[in-house]
């Protein structure tokens, strides 16, 4: 066991357990944000993918050990009331059937358009092939990330006008 | 009540832990649109029951009872949608409420595609006959004729006055009245929800970490357990040492646990509980188990597959017989015969099964799960632990998938047993490996066709036999073998071909591994057989694969229709690019119909690529179109997960899938593009929708491979890298 100080959401907790507990069990059974998934616990699936310093890792292989001193970002940490643009554009393409894999594709798909804000089909493909969707939501899933890169254009233009 | 718009760890608690009043899923009306998961009506006060389904509060909020679980499919929003629809609100009012195996909604399952079809006259009904109280409460007030009034938005309004009063208002008064037994149901082409794409209430919760699956409960005093069962089926215990288990920090306790399948096969485990679910996990790593194979580590797929081919060449027990099949196959020059072959597949819904238990002190039960029938997980516990179904509290979660995976209740019983043992609330997680390997696997089915074409290029004689284990023969040890399983021939005999010469037949396989329905449960294999078949005669016969069909449907008939349109749609008629090419199918069975056309290109390194998917399903009545759509293109992936993937194969008699390593599932690179057209022509009889998107997939992408190729697919899966 060892104490560990971990900054999820910008928030911190202080936690005490196993160094090789991996980040999910702890951001979910320990901090209680039970929006990161468990799918595959082999970093196959992509629904526990959360961001370490905005890059997207697999927290069910990722040892809290590792996480300490680092910026975690969950899918309850993008935005207060549902409205990151890649929120709005799941919203807005109904993506989700079940749901159950769609905090990890929304958290790479986050950020997919915070490196490559124009991403292509191609550039899709490659971010997000790491996340399995069952119900396959796929098609939805490419559809509402290309509207997501339009939203977050206008919202950029937007701040741009106020200026 | 209370929201959990910024639902937190305590409040999450606070909620679930009240024990013995409900909990639920629900869209709050909080004026905060889309916010609220979690919804404890222990708080509702001056509370008024229209009809089971509807309740009022004085305050004028509105609950209204979801009786089919949602794992994806849409009935949080379908059947909640057709209530508000005659009872003239907006699901923007109301707090939707998911059922709980309560007896006055019958039975609850989510299965068959049945739930917008066996739900929507009946749901109507029940808007309605809520509308018409308090219509009727109204007039009475107003102590004016009932005609003056009208209901629409959550209010009734007096023509002639213009004045309203809300549904809280009259409530009270239109509870008391009788409920009408023939409502008038409102004219379709005044719907508001139904037939719109409205958008669904669970979507925003699934967007941002608030939705609650079973994964997600907690509840005071819980602990974890991690349950190691033997892989090869049929296993028996013979000891376990647990002291390097107990030796990890967290873990409090290791004990024995069954699993007991269908209610009746129990499986031996061995449960390590801890306080956290990481630490029971690192002890069940720990434990030492010796397990008595008793043989069937001898196991394996391939010389199961060789005993159902060498099965294939006996005569088998006859499903149907029209005409004379052996007299017209003797007959005709034209003839030929194949053996089809599919895979066991695993359903791997994304959510790996679990279950938060507890078994309390007063011999009560009450679980937290996600299911796809609050009733099934009743009767099961019953049927297992020996708890009358009045004495049990389910709470029936988000579904991360379903896929026919939680109709079965075994995950259930055996965290309430566990429960039991422990003395505490308990939840128990599959890990994904558990998931992948222990069933219950859509069994395999083998096909035996026999066809023949006549001079003028027509099906005179069919046979499609079906050699397989017996779901039902899985499920009921009592099962009459001397009898076709009709679960196994699914749809074999109802296509509409209009084939003089028939004779279908079964052949049953024992089988000792647990199996059970998967989305569109036989007719997910059958119709890769049967309409790969009518191809291969349709080549015999030298005609286009599309016109032999339509040749054989001289009648007017759904399948016809739908054949037609994917014909219109796919552009049937127009050439492809060099090196591609297009199949069709379609498949008829309980749950509905969908016809397809797959287009396929070869790529330069010999592989085959999916480009297109054109789909046409056949509805009567469409509910929300754009969730109809949706349902197809799930299905179409998950169809072709399982024509092209892994499967479930085993050796040494257990599961070489592990998980998504070697049990592959379709990833975004490789998602051809759907197009889904809907035919809802407000016939009488609505059809499924769940399903009926999956059949037609493997045999129209196994046909277009042959157009393209020149190659026939009689097996699956099929490896697109190496056609």
């Amino acid at each position: 066991m060892a104490s560990y100080n971990l900054t999820i959401n910008n928030k911190n907790y202080s936690v005490d357990v196993d160094p090789q507990m991996p980040l999910l069990w702890v951001i979910r059974d320990f901090v209680g944000l039970k929006g990161t998934k468990f799918g595959c616990g082999i970093a196959q699936c992509g629904a526990c993918t959360v961001h370490l310093d905005g890059n997207p890792i697999r927290s069910c292989t990722f040892p809290v050990s590792a996480a300490s001193g680092h910026k975690i970002t969950t899918i309850e940490g993008i935005s207060e009331n549902i409205d990151h643009p890649v929120q709005k554009a799941w919203i807005e393409m109904q993506v989700p059937q079940c749901g159950y894999c769609h905090s990890g594709q929304i958290m790479s798909a986050v950020a997919l358009l915070a490196k490559n804000p124009k991403p292509d089909d191609a550039a899709i493909n490659t971010a997000m092939q790491g996340n399995i969707c069952r119900c396959g939501t796929y098609q939805r899933i490419r559809k509402a990330i290309h509207r997501a890169s339009e939203l977050m254009g206008t919202e950029t233009k937007k701040v741009f006008a106020h200026e | 009540m209370q929201s959990n718009a910024n639902l937190n760890r305590r409040n999450f608690l606070k909620m679930t832990g009240l024990s013995g009043t409900d909990f639920i899923l629900g869209l709050y009306a909080s004026g905060n649109k889309g916010t609220s998961a979690v919804v404890n009506m222990s708080g509702l006060e001056d509370t008024f029951e229209l009809t089971p389904y509807i309740i009022i509060e004085k305050s004028g909020s509105i609950t209204i009872m979801n009786p089919r679980p949602e794992m994806g499919q849409g009935t949080f929003q379908s059947l909640p949608g057709i209530i508000a629809e005659e009872l003239e609100v907006s699901l923007d009012q109301v707090t939707i409420k998911q059922t709980a195996g309560e007896k006055q909604f019958g039975r609850q399952v989510a299965g068959g595609s049945s739930s917008v079809r066996g739900n929507y006259m009946n749901l109507r009904k029940v808007g309605a006959s809520a509308r018409e109280m308090l219509i009727k409460a109204a007039s009475d007030q107003w102590k004016v004729p009932i005609d003056e009034c009208y209901a629409e938005n959550g209010k009734i309004f007096h023509k002639p006055s213009g004045k309203s009063l809300s549904y809280g208002e009259l409530a009270e008064a239109a509870s008391k009245l009788e409920v009408p037994k023939e409502p008038v149901l409102k004219d379709p082409k005044d719907f508001k929800i139904i037939g719109k794409s409205a958008a669904r209430p669970d979507i925003p919760l699934k967007v941002s970490g608030r939705a609650v699956f079973g994964m997600d409960v907690e509840v005071p005093g819980m602990v974890y357990a991690s349950v190691e069962r033997c892989p090869v089926f049929g296993s028996k215990l013979i000891s376990y040492d647990d002291s390097k288990a107990k030796k990890i920090k967290g873990v409090q306790q290791v004990i024995k646990a069954d699993r007991v399948v269908f209610g009746k096969t129990k499986y031996e485990g061995i449960a390590v509980i801890a306080d956290n679910y990481w630490a029971a996990l690192q002890g069940r790593k720990a434990l030492k188990i010796q397990w008595d194979y008793q043989g069937f580590d001898k196991f394996n797929s391939n010389d199961y597959e060789q005993t159902l081919r060498d099965l294939a060449k006996t005569e088998g027990l006859i499903v149907h017989s029209s005409g004379d099949f052996d007299k017209a196959l003797a007959e005709s020059p034209l003839h030929t015969e194949a053996l089809y072959e599919t895979p066991m597949v695993s359903h791997s819904t994304m959510e790996p099964m679990n279950c938060v238990a507890h078994w309390k002190e007063d011999n009560t039960i009450e679980v937290w799960v996600s299911s796809q029938g609050p009733t099934l997980i009743k009767d099961e516990l019953f049927k297992t632990l020996g708890v009358a179904q009045d004495n049990i509290k389910v709470n029936i979660m988000f579904n991360g998938g379903g896929f026919g995976r939680r109709l079965q209740s075994d995950f259930a019983s055996e965290a309430a047993s566990i429960s039991k043992a422990v003395g505490k609330p308990v939840k128990v997680i599959w890990t994904r490996e558990d998931d992948t390997q222990l069933g219950p696997f859509r069994p395999m089915t083998f096909s035996a066709m026999k066809g023949a074409v006549s001079n003028d290029g027509m099906a005179i004689a069919f046979q499609h036999k079906v050699i397989s284990p017996s779901l039902n023969a899985s499920r009921n040890t009592n099962f009459d073998k001397t009898k076709p399983d009709n679960s196994m021939v699914e749809g074999i005999s109802d296509q509409k071909y209009e084939i003089p010469n028939m004779k279908n037949e079964y052949v049953i396989s024992d089988f000792h591994i647990p199996i059970s329905a998967w989305r569109s449960v036989t007719s997910s294999t059958l119709a890769f057989a049967h309409e790969c078949f009518i191809d291969e005669l349709a080549a015999l016969a030298k005609k286009d694969p599309l016109e032999f069909r339509l040749n054989m449907l001289t009648k007017d008939s759904d399948t016809k229709k739908v054949l037609t349109k994917v014909k219109e749609v796919s552009g049937w008629d127009k050439p492809l690019p060099k090196g591609w090419g297009r199949g069709v199918a379609q498949y008829e069975f309980f749950a509905g119909l969908s016809a397809q056309v797959v287009e396929v290109s070869l790529q330069t390194n010999g592989s085959v690529k999916v480009e297109k998917v054109y789909a046409v399903i056949d509805l009567g009545t469409v509910v929300n179109p754009d969730n109809v759509k949706a349902q197809v293109e799930g299905g179409i992936v998950m169809g072709l997960v399982a024509a092209t993937k892994d499967g479930i194969r085993f050796e040494n008699g257990k599961s070489v899938q592990t998980n998504f390593n070697n049990n592959r599932m379709l990833r975004i690179n490789e998602m051809p593009q759907i197009e889904v057209t809907i035919i809802a022509d407000g016939g009488p009889t609505i059809k499924g929708v769940g399903e009926p998107g999956l059949p037609p997939l493997a045999p129209a992408l196994c046909n277009a491979i042959f157009a393209a190729t020149g190659k026939r697919i009689r097996r699956l899966p099929v490896d697109l890298n190496k056609v």
